[in-house]
């Protein structure tokens, strides 16, 4: 069942065309990838998805439970409110705020209390910013954290930041996780470790996940579908077995045969 | 109700009482005289302008150079209603009233003029004043550029010690609640936050409407003291002079703005014996503090008698 | 019609003091992305510059111009190696304040040493009032402004297109990093930018004092802003666009004063800079610059 329904998908800037007519469609509970050489608008992608951009043409479509919601003007935070959260390829931790912070501001969401309680200390501020702290907590052991939450995030080593994002990402309570090079300059220790890690939060969660990935050995060990992009445009979709093999793909990444000339 | 009866509340409640306390003693025998009085008043409004401003500019991130606009709005509106109502709580009716035309007019402004970013959300708050200014400055109602005059006197001790203690606990509060989290937030990465679903321009405004609402709290309590106002006295010069104390003190810390505010006033009045040279070295204090120490006195660091606790707790083992 | 004209006349040659001072405010904004707060002040030092070689020194005109741009730009240059280059990594609001500092300290300074009190500029030469036609009226003074700034900018453009010091500003105001690995000397550029901005702020301040002959030490603040908000509504970091806004302003602004809204001429320079500012922040001749997620 569709829980992501993207048609026709195009975004410029000016003159240049970084989105062209993308269609894609993913699945409640799917581990989906994609994957394209660099520029190819994986990213530009992400960011029509989550409203940071505003899509030239086509319609990204949400299933929201009764319904489906059309995303095309909404701003990042509405989108964010249906059901989508993401982590950025060029980590966007509150560098300067506790480890903590950083999961309890992504709850802020869901915290009902108003600025009377806020002012005045009224037992809905104690109330709710104990659960939003103890929630934060649990978030934070799921993902080894927990004993670093008063250190300020901009501390912690390269691998734990990228963990602590996808953990404030899953604080906002997302049905679809957008995960933005999350292997990015990982050793092969990491990769396998952060590979279990989202296989499980998927179970544990309930998510659906796209995924944009370098790291191949991640990709084709746990993604059920993916797509390729290229300068734009989806230029081959299917299992990871079929990608492998697709000429068009592996022209994208290496460049054509030369021919014995 | 626990929460709020512990050993930690007890001690700020009773620090509190002790310096509203020791200085009303202080005035009441005389040694905090009429000269000294002015300094005390002085301190007190710039201890409200400098937090306020420190929720829009340290906390939220968005520069703001029209702090004496709101300031202004407050003073007039509170001198307006109290030289026309003869009756004791006049100066309550006028104080909220200014300040809530204040909070009215920073969220029109603030609507706008938010989406802007750095230096250009500066220079359109800075522009917003002046306007601000200059239409007081042309109407005659309210004396134009001679000002008004004979605005009653009742701003005191225990009114400027309720304000004061009032802004400062309660921009403390929202900063320590989720919703000041929020503000927090779009300061480190306005993008990022967006991302988390917090919705950036709703909480830009209420920043600035909140920053605004104390703003005016403080221009009715000048108004109300110094008995005489005109347009120039909330001119850029004025909106610097708070921004000055923010940074001094720290962007992002409310002790910080405190200390400042005393701090300067401390300065300032020394200098007053050198008028020539005191905006000169008033000046040059200013570029070598930003060269050695731009983060101000305490950084986003606040004074925290829980800090003081755990010390002694660790001590003690 | 024909006070329409001469409003345009009037309003050209405000417009060229506010050109002159806005290039300053574009020019180093563009590089180093900061806003000046001093630049006017520079502008008011120019004006007492240009007094103190006219009335002390009985210098001529072209002279005290000369000796005020150069005096000017030394001190641009000055005031950027002390105060502002310790700031280049620093926050935005941090070099900003300094800027204010620096011109809190040049107003106060030169009111300590000089006094409050206004200064009259000598007639430095004998007014005289061309006549286009019986109700359009024109001054040499006017005339040496506008020609003085078109000089100048003609000037400015050649440097910055046509010489290598040029090209290395639009380098550095591009992308320093880039600029600095491509071998250029990037402080020996900004220097430069603020040494020639600071000149045409000088010029700017001798040319007012000769033609308003009244000069004062806080003379830069109105001004100063006001220019200011030309380099914004013309496109700041874009130079034709100082020029643009500066006479765009002067026009503007004096078309206010003389259609009857003279208190409110201050005003219009405020309103302009909002309009500009929520439809087209980067200005009329600026670009949108795209934040990359």
């Amino acid at each position: 069942m569709p829980i992501l329904s993207v048609k026709n998908l195009t975004k410029s800037f000016g003159g240049l065309t970084a989105v062209s007519n993308v269609n894609m469609v993913i699945n409640q509970g799917e581990l989906v990838g994609l994957i394209g050489p660099n520029g190819a608008g994986k990213t530009t992608l992400f960011n029509l998805l989550t409203g940071v951009y505003v899509p030239s043409s086509g319609t990204i479509e949400l299933d929201i439970g009764n319904g489906s919601k059309v995303l095309n003007n909404l701003k990042p935070y509405k989108i964010t409110d249906c059901g989508i959260a993401r982590t950025f390829q060029n980590i966007r931790l509150f560098k300067d705020l506790t480890v903590l912070d950083n999961v309890r501001i992504a709850m802020h969401k869901n915290v009902k209390y108003g600025l009377a309680s806020a002012f005045f200390r009224l037992p809905s501020f104690f109330k709710e910013e104990t659960q939003v702290h103890e929630e934060s907590l649990e978030l934070l052991k799921i993902f080894k954290l927990d004993s670093k939450k008063n250190e300020l995030a901009k501390n912690l080593p390269y691998g734990e930041q990228r963990r602590l994002e996808i953990a404030r990402a899953l604080a906002t309570n997302p049905s679809l996780l957008l995960l933005d090079e999350p292997a990015a300059g990982m050793n092969p220790n990491e990769t396998a470790e952060l590979t279990d890690l989202i296989q499980w939060i998927r179970e544990e969660f309930k998510l659906t996940i796209l995924l944009i990935e370098h790291d191949m050995s991640l990709v084709m060990k746990i993604c059920e579908r993916i797509y390729v992009l290229d300068y734009g445009m989806i230029i081959a979709e299917g299992m990871p077995d079929e990608i492998k093999k697709n000429k068009r793909v592996i022209e994208a990444y290496l460049g054509e045969e030369v021919s014995d000339a | 109700m626990k929460q709020l009866l512990n050993a930690k509340t007890l001690l700020y409640v009773i620090s509190l009482a002790a310096i509203y306390g020791i200085v009303q003693l202080l005035i009441s025998v005389n040694i905090i005289n009429q000269y000294y009085q002015v300094n005390l008043v002085m301190i007190c409004i710039n201890i409200i302008l400098a937090v306020s401003l420190n929720l829009v500019t340290g906390f939220t991130g968005q520069f703001s150079l029209g702090h004496a606009g709101f300031m202004a709005i407050g003073a007039y509106i509170s001198a307006i209603i109290t030289l026309n109502m003869q009756q004791e709580y006049s100066f309550l009716i006028g104080l909220f009233a200014g300040a809530l035309v204040a909070s009215l007019v920073g969220f029109l402004i603030g609507i706008p003029t938010l989406r802007l970013r750095g230096d250009y959300l500066a220079i359109a708050t800075l522009g917003m004043a002046e306007i601000i200014r200059i239409l007081f400055l042309n109407i005659d109602y309210v004396g134009g550029a001679a000002g008004l005059t004979g605005i009653p006197q009742y701003t005191n001790w225990p009114w400027l010690f309720v304000f004061t203690a009032a802004t400062i606990i309660i921009i403390s509060n929202f900063i320590k609640s989720s919703h000041g989290r929020a503000c927090i937030s779009i300061r480190e990465d306005e993008i990022a936050a967006e991302s988390m679903g917090i919705n950036t321009t709703k909480y830009k405004v209420l920043a600035f409407v909140i920053g605004a609402f104390f703003a005016g709290i403080a221009g009715a309590l000048y108004s109300n003291y110094f008995y005489f106002i005109k347009p120039d006295l909330f001119n850029f010069m004025k909106s610097i002079d708070i921004l000055v104390i923010v940074v001094l003190g720290g962007m992002g810390s409310i002790t910080g703005s405190v200390l400042a505010a005393i701090l300067l006033a401390l300065i300032s009045a020394y200098l007053q014996s050198f008028p020539e040279l005191r905006m000169v070295i008033y000046a040059l204090l200013l570029i070598i503090i930003m060269i050695y120490r731009p983060q101000g006195l305490m950084g986003t660091k606040e004074f925290s008698l829980s800090s003081l606790f755990k010390k002694k707790a660790d001590k003690i083992q | 019609m024909e006070q329409f004209l001469q409003q345009i006349i009037n309003g050209i040659s405000l417009g060229s003091i506010y050109a002159l001072i806005a290039l300053g405010y574009t020019m180093v904004y563009g590089i180093i992305k900061l806003i000046n707060f001093a630049h006017g002040d520079i502008y008011m030092i120019g004006a007492y510059i240009g007094f103190a070689c006219t009335t002390y020194l009985k210098l001529g005109f072209v002279e005290s111009l000369l000796i005020a741009m150069v005096v000017c730009a030394l001190l641009g240059f000055l005031i950027e190696k002390i105060a502002y280059k310790p700031l280049r990594n620093a926050t935005r609001i941090a070099a900003l304040i300094t800027a204010i500092g620096v011109s809190l300290f040049l107003e106060y300074g030169t009111m300590f040493i000089v006094k409050a009190d206004v200064r009259t500029f000598p007639k430095v030469f004998t007014e005289k009032n061309i006549h286009i036609t019986s109700g359009l009226v024109i001054s040499n003074t006017q005339i040496v402004i506008i020609v003085v700034t078109v000089l100048l900018m003609a000037l400015l453009q050649y440097i910055v297109h046509f010489t290598k010091a040029g090209k290395a500003m639009r380098a550095v105001s591009t992308d320093q990093d880039a600029a600095q690995l491509m071998g250029i000397d990037v402080n020996f550029t900004i220097s430069t930018t603020f040494a020639i901005g600071s000149a045409l702020a000088g010029a700017a301040g001798v040319l007012v004092g000769v033609y308003y002959n009244s000069i004062d030490p806080l003379m830069g603040m109105i001004p100063g802003l006001k220019a200011f908000i030309a380099a914004v509504f013309g496109g700041i970091g874009v130079i034709p666009g100082a020029m643009l806004g500066g006479i765009s302003l002067g026009v503007i602004e004096t078309f206010v004063s003389g259609y009857g809204g003279s208190l409110y001429k201050d005003a219009a320079a405020f309103a302009i800079l909002i309009l500009i500012l929520l439809i087209k922040p980067s200005g009329i001749l600026g670009k949108n610059q795209r934040e990359k997620v």
